[in-house]
């Protein structure tokens, strides 16, 4: 314990070593999440990469060959592609307006203080865990179904002609399915933001002579605006990726009608075998689905920052 | 707006909506207690008397109870997979944080914004040339993998709840980064913990795309089943709906229970 | 018990210096108090003593022995945090006997520990409660019955009053003090509160900015401050700045003339001043009198009476507010003008630069 060590001869401290040793643990820790989401996400990126450049045909596989751009050629110039193309963005758009609307709604109305409110609550959120093919179904079967359906009983009630709606109208009952699945989810996120807006600021409004209409279009809009943007980020990357609905009730038809991006893959991939089509149209709609979240990430920014 | 009354429109709106909402799954849930003739009559009944028939001719499907099976198993584990993984990353994430963690959450979460159908060709021929094609561990892999990030990001978001310097308290008392998960995360922060597994299974059990794909007779999970052996087989519409029924009915019973622990465990940091 | 030194410490945040080149030995069983601003950096250093905090440069000594890269469990140091940083989810007694189990004691001997402990902090009452259950009071003792279980060899203490009420800080102040006479270990205590430093210290450490103003027991932080902050931080309230300007030497000092052209003299070493220099005149409020007649002077502001002494603050005509502390009871009333005098041969000066120049105190 002596203190007279001379202090000359000290070298400085290894402060490097010690952050490295801390550094390590913390990236041990990290390591297998990261390795695992790494190599889910790049591997098969750059095999499906790989693959839209060749001509590979999984009930051929001898016939295998680097064609280049020549898929992504015969892709764009397919109508069925952009029919495709266009189904998808009709869907997302329509599906995403009849959720934030409704969810506006339904949020405002659930967040009133009523008795039994959290039963109501339940009943409004319940079609968001269950299966999709189940939920597909029921509409399909005990609702659409001219001849055995509700609906179709109900219209026939009012003197309307029953309607094939999967033979006329697949859009519309593949947009009222997904919309009755996800309104749930956009509700709940409302809701969620509609409980922390200050009942005060509302309260204010009322005394400055505000009537409900204009309380909730000048105040809890603008509150709702930030998790609106939110909810359409998040929506739109699922949405774009249905497909157990569709299989279920159209199988992307009649003829291609409702065939979107996701549904068009599959059937060149797991049905006409055809890899190098179904690849490159798979790197489309990989590019197709960053560029909405880029653009939402920026709204979202933008919202965060204000 | 909130404390008071609603008034008696408002209340009955919010009913009528909740109704409508919930229509279809009533109705198919009364169907599912119809006979096969119950259930095509017209006009449709309201009124009947409720039969299990239905629900016995639906177990005894060939493949059904296989299929239950499936994803009981397939979800447990690939829940129970990602939290083990999961667990040490958000602790890292959340007490030893680094520059780059911000960048890290972000990134991992972009993970899940691909959609799975530009990955499809890939897994698929992975699948298939690893002998893995409708197997059940397959799908516990993909499951694995498509909720990391969303366990990961709930985890993250729980632990930063606990103040640090009990867990620095802990270091001093000699408790290194494995007994402080251990001895002090697990305990205070099992509601997280929960709501973060529930969310798992729940989307582990509904997964459709992956199930429908890489499975065919033999490790399916419900989802595929019901897609599957839906297709125009008749009007066997009770039956039908008494597999979906039971198809549904533990996630709707899970989801009721712990919704509003859901709902903050998702919404956390997206909404202020 | 154990002995510290740093040499050279710093501690650098990206581009950020948060602690400037610490050079400090702490003696076995000392009580040091570092105490400073809020962001001085007092809290830093301590946590970079115990092991929480990476040191970036320089080096620490525990006993001798180079302890920059032991990990904080190995140091024998123990801490009590301000939050107290209690297991909310176990017993006190499981708070108190948590390190021991984590480096394996066996159990019948963790309970001994723990038992002894508890009674000397009159905590067996309480042994099977959650700290929800406790008064702040009672988790502080738990807090400091967690650091003692471990008979460390030295303690840590983060500004561990802050959350109690006023009464409760001073009989907390008594027990630690006595807590340190019976352990005599070394002790190291941070705290923004001077009064605590100065009533529990053996030796203060005054940080400002990461930077070490000056060491030294209170007394001598009291009476020969090394610079104007250490002067203006230590004691309450504070010593009263005159901005002044060595005029002419004087009998035995040097004589100041101050703004307004006033004129004073105080003591001050041989050839410490240099005429016609510019200085700050430092003189703490018990050294000023109400008097009838003197140099300094204005309209009283307002009075505070606490019993065994009255402060009078004093609006000066040429700016700012000076504070005399006297004893002397209801001679002076707000709104009345006063005169204020200097008790004989108690200044300190400060040159241009704010370090001190001279203190002229009897001693």
């Amino acid at each position: 314990m002596s203190a007279s060590v001379s202090i000359a001869n000290r070298a400085v401290a290894p402060a490097d070593l010690l952050s490295r040793s801390r550094r390590r643990v913390a990236w041990t820790l990290l390591s297998p999440a990261v390795i695992v989401l790494a190599l889910w996400a790049f591997v098969p990126l750059i095999m499906t990469l790989l693959y839209s450049f060749q001509r590979y045909n999984l009930l051929y596989p001898e016939r295998r060959g680097f064609v280049g751009f020549r898929n992504y050629g015969y892709l764009l110039s397919e109508s069925s592609f952009w029919t495709a193309i266009i189904n998808t963005i009709v869907m997302v758009v329509a599906v995403l307006v009849a959720t934030i609307v409704l969810g506006v709604l339904f949020s405002l109305l659930l967040n009133q203080n009523f008795k039994g409110r959290a039963v109501a609550r339940l009943m409004v959120i319940a079609p968001f865990f269950v299966l999709p093919p189940v939920a597909a179904l029921i509409w399909k079967n005990l609702l659409f179904d001219p001849l055995y359906g509700l609906i179709g009983w109900l219209l026939k009630l009012v003197g309307l002609p029953a309607v094939a709606w999967f033979t006329h109208f697949p859009m519309i009952a593949l947009i009222i399915i997904v919309a009755w699945e996800w309104t749930p989810f956009a509700t709940l996120i409302l809701l969620t933001a509609l409980q922390s807006l200050d009942p005060e600021q509302l309260e204010a409004a009322r005394m400055d002579g505000a009537k409900s209409v204009n309380r909730v279009i000048y105040i809890v809009l603008p509150h709702l605006a930030r998790p609106i943007a939110i909810t359409i980020m998040m929506e739109s990357i699922f949405l774009l990726s249905i497909f157990a609905e569709i299989l279920t009730t159209t199988a992307g038809g009649p003829g291609d009608a409702t065939t979107t991006l996701t549904y068009l893959i599959y059937i060149r991939a797991l049905l006409d075998f055809n890899i190098g089509s179904a690849s490159a149209a798979g790197v489309l709609a990989i590019i197709l689905a960053n560029i909405v979240a880029f653009f939402l990430m920026r709204a979202v920014a933008r919202n965060l920052e204000a | 707006m909130r404390d008071q009354r609603a008034s008696l429109p408002g209340a009955a709106l919010a009913w009528i909506v909740a109704f409508l909402m919930f229509f279809p799954i009533l109705w198919m849930l009364m169907t599912a207690f119809k006979t096969e003739a119950g259930a095509i009559a017209n006009p449709p009944l309201i009124i009947f008397r409720p039969v299990l028939e239905s629900f016995a001719a639906a177990l005894s499907q060939s493949g059904y109870v296989l299929f239950a099976e499936n994803s009981i198993v397939i979800s447990l584990v690939s829940t129970v997979l990602a939290i083990a993984i999961a667990f040490p990353a958000a602790y890292s994430m959340a007490f030893q944080p680094g520059r780059r963690t911000q960048d890290m959450l972000v990134w991992m979460l972009s993970t899940k914004m691909l959609p799975p159908v530009g990955v499809l060709v890939p897994i698929y021929i992975i699948a298939r040339d690893t002998g893995l094609l409708d197997t059940r561990t397959a799908l516990v892999i993909v499951d694995m993998l498509m909720n990391l990030p969303i366990v990961v990001w709930m985890l993250f978001s729980f632990f930063r709840d606990i103040p640090k310097d009990i867990l620095e308290a802990a270091q001093m008392d000699g408790a290194g980064p494995r007994r402080q998960m251990i001895y002090l995360l697990l305990p205070l922060a099992s509601p997280g913990i929960a709501s973060a597994a529930l969310l798992a299974i729940i989307l582990s059990w509904n997964e459709a795309f992956w199930s429908i794909n890489l499975t065919a007779s033999h490790a399916g999970t419900l989802a595929a089943y019901i897609a599957r052996y839906s297709a125009p087989e008749g009007l066997f519409w009770a039956k039908l709906s008494a597999a979906s029924v039971l198809a549904v009915a533990p996630i709707l019973i899970f989801g009721s229970l712990a919704q509003r622990r859901l709902v903050r465990g998702l919404t956390a940091g997206a909404v202020k | 018990m154990a002995r510290l030194e740093l040499h050279q410490v710093g501690k650098f945040y990206a581009n950020f210096e948060a602690i400037k080149a610490v050079e400090l030995t702490i003696e076995d069983r000392e009580f040091v108090v570092f105490v400073g601003p809020s962001g001085c950096g007092k809290s830093t250093l301590l946590r970079m003593i115990a092991g929480l905090e990476e040191i970036t440069s320089g080096e620490l000594l525990i006993d001798g022995v180079p302890a920059n890269a032991t990990p904080p469990d190995k140091r024998g140091l123990a801490m009590v945090f301000q939050s107290y940083a209690l297991y909310p989810h176990m017993t006190v007694a499981q708070n108190m006997g948590f390190a021991l189990k984590m480096a394996g004691v066996p159990k019948a001997e963790i309970a001994e520990k723990v038992e002894a402990a508890a009674r000397v902090l009159q905590l067996d009452a309480v042994l099977s409660r959650r700290p929800r259950m406790l008064s702040g009071g009672q988790r502080q003792r738990v807090a400091i019955g967690r650091a003692i279980v471990r008979n460390p060899k030295g303690f840590l203490f983060d500004e561990p009053l802050s959350n109690l009420d006023a009464a409760l800080r001073v009989q907390m102040r008594i027990e630690l003090v006595k807590l340190h006479q019976d352990l005599a270990a070394t002790m190291i205590y941070v705290t923004h509160d001077q009064v605590e430093a100065m009533t529990m210290a053996d030796r203060i450490v005054v940080l400002n900015k990461g930077h070490v103003e000056q060491v030294g027991t209170p007394l001598e932080l009291y009476h020969r401050p090394a610079n104007l902050f250490v002067a203006g931080f230590i004691g309450s309230p504070k010593m009263n700045f005159f901005q002044a300007r060595a005029a002419r030497p004087a009998n035995g000092g040097v004589a100041l003339e101050l703004q307004g052209g006033r004129v004073l003299e105080v003591p001050a070493a041989a050839g410490a001043v240099a005429i016609g220099s510019p200085l700050t005149l430092g003189i703490r409020p018990e050294h000023l009198v109400i008097a009838d007649s003197g140099p300094l002077g204005g309209q009283v502001d307002v009075v505070e009476h606490l019993g065994a002494e009255t402060l009078v603050y004093v609006k000066d005509p040429l700016g700012g507010t000076i504070v005399v502390r006297t004893d002397d009871l209801a001679r002076v009333r707000p709104g009345a003008p006063v005169s204020i005098a200097l008790r004989p041969g108690r200044a300190s000066l400060f040159d241009d630069t704010g370090n001190a120049i001279s203190h002229a105190t009897p001693e």
